[in-house]
């Protein structure tokens, strides 16, 4: 076949390589085990809380936890407090740490660039992947926990941390925002896990690489003579979400999260962009 | 040696091409010339730079010097119009374990963006016929054995047509029989046109399958040319049987030959000699009028052969014997 023909060929914009790469990712068993792993959370959670006889007085145990026995919708947002330190970042280290030195250490990067994927188109199809598992873990923990809630507990017109009272349809759509708030927050650290894994070709080392950089910045965000670097770190609005559960949704933290999480995604992105557009493939 | 051809007429061309890892040179200065249509034989002992080189025209790593020319266009500049028409097999066969063979072809043709998606099934199922996989497409290859996988990345090789392929020791872990198959397909593609670069450390492969070779050793280019022009300058040899083989040895040193005896347990024993390429003073070269000596010289002669050498004489001559690679 000659070149001109080729070229005449419908050039595909690198969806079919996303769709691939969704394929590959949920079809590993490593990802429905740590998604089983996190709708367990809220599970725990609410079957411990029910099995108990104490009654919790409020400020006890993690925030929301005292609500639950009174409205099964708060088991999500209690799941998510507990989850974010340190278990979401522990199975999106596993993802993001196994982008591109999963590949390298199977052997299966050089055939995707031999083909030829294009690093950079790689790249992005690699973070869209790790991006896309963060959305599913979030919503993971949001659905499971409002299920086993509804299950366990009476359900009804949610009171917020403002007093005011809303519906259980909008409740639930503050859930979803709270997901998408969290997704967010962990893109930040997902672009670190993807430069950490185009340094290596042992996965497992630059899994847990990443994972220690989440624990370390979180450390550092307690310290209390650090305050000043406690805007900077990735991990600073975690724990922000707690603004959409007021009367009127204050969305300041939301845009500052957000720009936070572009410029770590910016950097990152840069740094992993700059050491494997040119690294030599040797695995 | 195809030093004169034009470049439009030549499939790869590389033109002082090294490579350096710190202070080790794999690769030194080689100006490789890969005719097109060719089936080219990539010779050389383990660690002599072969793969290294591949990965370089394949644009997986920098050169640290020098330039490459695959298929006319410059490498790596045109590397995302040149792969596409470039099939591969590089250093092994790699696959997602936990994906079906025919998944794992569908996976890495969505890599490629000129792949067309409508075909995309149709061409998967067409190379998993052809390198004989069909029964196990929907089999985990994980559970494949050494010899499926080689399949599978061949048929990975496949899945679109294509100008030139790069197969790196194609036939590693196939048995016999695969290696056969491996040989007819290549055959076969080759008369349709395509050139096929293989690399090997199997001489008897390449003798069997290829029109050009070229010998690395210790990361330099030590031969080039056609399979023909490589046995050329190795050695001919004139082998005697004879029970006679003190006088056989008589006869041929006075032609001016240096004779070597060589017995064979409950046979007669051989004498054999080189033959000198140019006709040399007092001999007139021709293997008859040796016989016609012998016979005048009362050798009682019982076995005569001529013995072009081998690709395996010629490759050992080049890269030394045992297993003493030069680092």
């Amino acid at each position: 076949m000659s070149s001109s023909n080729l070229s005449s060929m419908r050039r595909s914009a690198g969806l079919d390589l996303l769709g691939s790469e969704l394929t590959v990712l949920f079809r590993r068993r490593r990802t429905w085990a740590m998604l089983v792993a996190i709708a367990l959370i809220p599970v725990l959670l609410a079957v411990a809380v029910r099995l108990s006889s104490e009654t919790l007085s409020p400020g006890d145990g993690p925030p929301f936890l005292d609500r639950v026995t009174q409205n099964g919708l708060f088991v999500a947002f209690t799941a998510m407090i507990v989850a974010i330190p340190l278990f979401l970042p522990l199975t999106i280290g596993v993802v993001a740490g196994d982008t591109i030195a999963g590949e390298a250490g199977q052997g299966t990067l050089r055939y995707l660039l031999v083909a030829p994927a294009g690093r950079v188109r790689l790249l992005l199809v690699k973070y869209a992947g790790v991006a896309v598992f963060c959305l599913a873990a979030t919503l993971t923990l949001a659905v499971a926990g409002t299920l086993i809630g509804a299950a366990l507990f009476p359900v009804g017109p949610v009171t917020l941390l403002s007093g005011d009272v809303i519906s259980v349809p909008e409740s639930l759509m503050r859930s979803g925002l709270i997901s998408l708030y969290v997704t967010v927050s962990l893109l930040g650290f997902a672009a670190i896990g993807l430069f950490i894994s185009t340094l290596t070709d042992v996965p497992v080392g630059a899994m847990a690489a990443t994972v220690v950089v989440s624990v370390v910045v979180q450390i550092l965000d307690v310290l209390p003579q650090l305050s000043w670097l406690h805007p900077w770190l990735f991990s600073h609005y975690w724990l922000g979400f707690a603004d959409l559960l007021r009367q009127p949704m204050d969305l300041s933290s939301f845009g500052d999260n957000a720009l936070l999480q572009l410029g770590y995604i910016a950097v990152f992105g840069a740094l992993a962009y700059g050491r494997f557009s040119t690294k030599d493939i040797l695995s | 040696m195809t030093a004169t051809t034009s470049a439009l007429d030549l499939a790869i061309e590389s033109r002082g091409l090294t490579k350096r890892f710190g202070e080790q040179i794999a690769v030194n200065e080689i100006d490789l010339a890969v005719p097109r249509g060719s089936v080219f034989g990539f010779l050389g002992p383990n660690g002599s730079g072969k793969t290294t080189s591949i990965r370089m025209l394949l644009g997986l790593t920098q050169a640290s010097s020098g330039q490459i020319s695959v298929l006319g266009q410059s490498m790596p500049d045109s590397l995302h119009d040149v792969l596409p028409r470039v099939g591969a097999l590089v250093e092994g066969p790699a696959f997602y374990p936990f994906l079906s063979g025919a998944a794992n072809l569908r996976r890495l043709d969505t890599a490629d963006r000129n792949a067309s998606s409508r075909t995309r099934g149709d061409r998967v199922e067409q190379a998993l016929a052809r390198v004989g996989l069909t029964h196990a497409a929907g089999k985990k290859v994980a559970a494949y054995s050494l010899g499926m996988k080689q399949r599978l990345g061949i048929a990975n090789a496949l899945l679109q047509p294509r100008e030139l392929l790069v197969l790196d020791e194609p036939t590693n872990g196939l048995d016999p029989q695969g290696t056969r198959e491996v040989r007819s397909l290549v055959r076969s593609l080759a008369a349709k046109g395509t050139t096929v670069f293989v690399s090997s450390h199997l001489l008897a492969e390449v003798e069997q399958m290829c029109t050009h070779a070229a010998v690395m050793s210790g990361g330099n280019l030590v031969a080039q040319g056609t399979l023909a022009d490589l046995r050329h300058v190795g050695q001919t040899k004139v082998r005697v049987r004879t029970p006679d083989a003190a006088a056989a040895a008589a006869v041929l040193t006075h032609l001016g030959l240096t004779p070597v005896q060589s017995d064979v347990p409950g046979q007669d024993p051989w004498v054999s000699a080189p033959l000198p390429r140019e006709t040399s003073v007092g001999l007139t070269g021709q293997p008859e009028a040796i016989v016609t000596a012998l016979v005048s010289g009362g050798v009682r002669v019982r076995g005569f052969l001529i013995e072009e050498s081998s690709l395996e004489e010629r490759f050992v001559a080049l890269t030394g014997e045992g297993f003493d690679v030069l680092q």
